[in-house]
């Protein structure tokens, strides 16, 4: 019971905080807030029993999503988003849409914590019995990442080097032109 | 009827915070803000699959003597995943970002539309 209520409380906690992060014209707090944001996402996970994920939101999500932000806005230098007046009918049309959609499919989902839930009982499960046996690690996060799903790992690593790729060939290329014209004019 | 929204306030809560990034992604016009917008619904749905994972009474899925209610690590690891893919997709989407600067000198959408139309 006292989870639930750290969960609930970080939850609108998190909801004040994208609220601030929609209502925020200057892009540097956006950042801010985005890290902090982060961070109480990073405290959510470790509420709901998942140390593993919180490490890698705190390492990953408050700090290198946090640091390409505000290198990206150093980069553009662009402290100030320009304001604009009135509510965009039209996505908030859709929004509510699809939030009543997502609510609607969530009605009949096993309550939260509820150990006879279906996602429990099988794969899950045999990771948990027979994990630490097959393969002799005691965090089965790590056996299942490594091991049972290794094929898994090996295609987010190839995506991470193709997302590499992808940002070394749109922020480098542009160099080499200029530099080219350069010493030809020196010449 | 008190348990079910127990039960169920979680997931209602999380869904808001997808709708506020949503929201945030589809009217603002400027490209950093969309950016922060993505992420915010992304981390929404981690959450609802971690939340999917958590049992009542039990702990982090790390084998001890101690203990025998063990949370699900199938979610954990899957979301583990979606989290590093996600900020190599925000790399990606930062990197354009900075180009478009280049190429048009403004981050506001409707600008850059605007610039598009009259070429």
């Amino acid at each position: 019971m006292i989870s639930l209520v750290i969960d609930i409380v970080l939850l609108l906690f998190l909801v004040v905080m994208a609220f601030a992060i929609l209502r925020m014209h200057h892009l540097l707090a956006v950042a801010m807030l985005f890290g902090l944001y982060s961070l109480l996402v990073a405290g959510v996970f470790t509420v709901l029993d998942a140390p593993d994920v919180a490490f890698t939101e705190a390492a990953v999500g408050t700090g290198i999503s946090t640091v390409l932000m505000l290198a990206t806005l150093a980069a553009t230098r662009s402290t100030h988003e320009r304001r604009r007046k009135g509510v965009a009918w039209m996505p908030l049309c859709i929004c509510i849409a699809t939030g009543a959609l997502l609510i609607y499919g969530i009605h009949n989902m096993p309550n939260l914590g509820d150990p006879t839930a279906p996602q429990h009982t099988e794969v899950a499960k045999r990771f948990i019995e027979s994990g630490q046996a097959e393969t002799g690690v005691p965090n089965l996060v790590t056996a299942v990442l490594a091991s049972y799903r290794g094929f898994d790992t090996l295609g987010e690593v190839t995506v991470v080097f193709t997302a590499g790729i992808g940002v070394m060939l749109l922020l480098v290329r542009r160099e080499k032109p200029r530099i080219r014209g350069e010493q030809h004019d020196a010449k | 009827m008190t348990d079910y929204i127990l039960g169920h306030i979680n997931y209602w809560i999380i869904v808001l915070l997808m709708m506020i990034g949503l929201y945030t992604m589809m009217s603002m016009p400027n490209l950093v803000k969309k950016m922060a917008g993505m992420s915010v619904f992304q981390t929404g749905v981690i959450l609802l699959y971690i939340s999917l994972g958590k049992v009542e009474g039990g702990t982090a899925p790390i084998i001890d003597d101690g203990y025998v209610l063990y949370a699900n690590p199938l979610p954990q690891v899957l979301m583990l995943t979606a989290i590093v893919v996600g900020v190599a997709t925000t790399a990606l989407g930062f990197a354009l970002i900075v180009r478009i600067k280049e190429a048009y000198g403004t981050l506001e959408e409707d600008e850059i539309a605007a610039m598009d139309d009259s070429e």
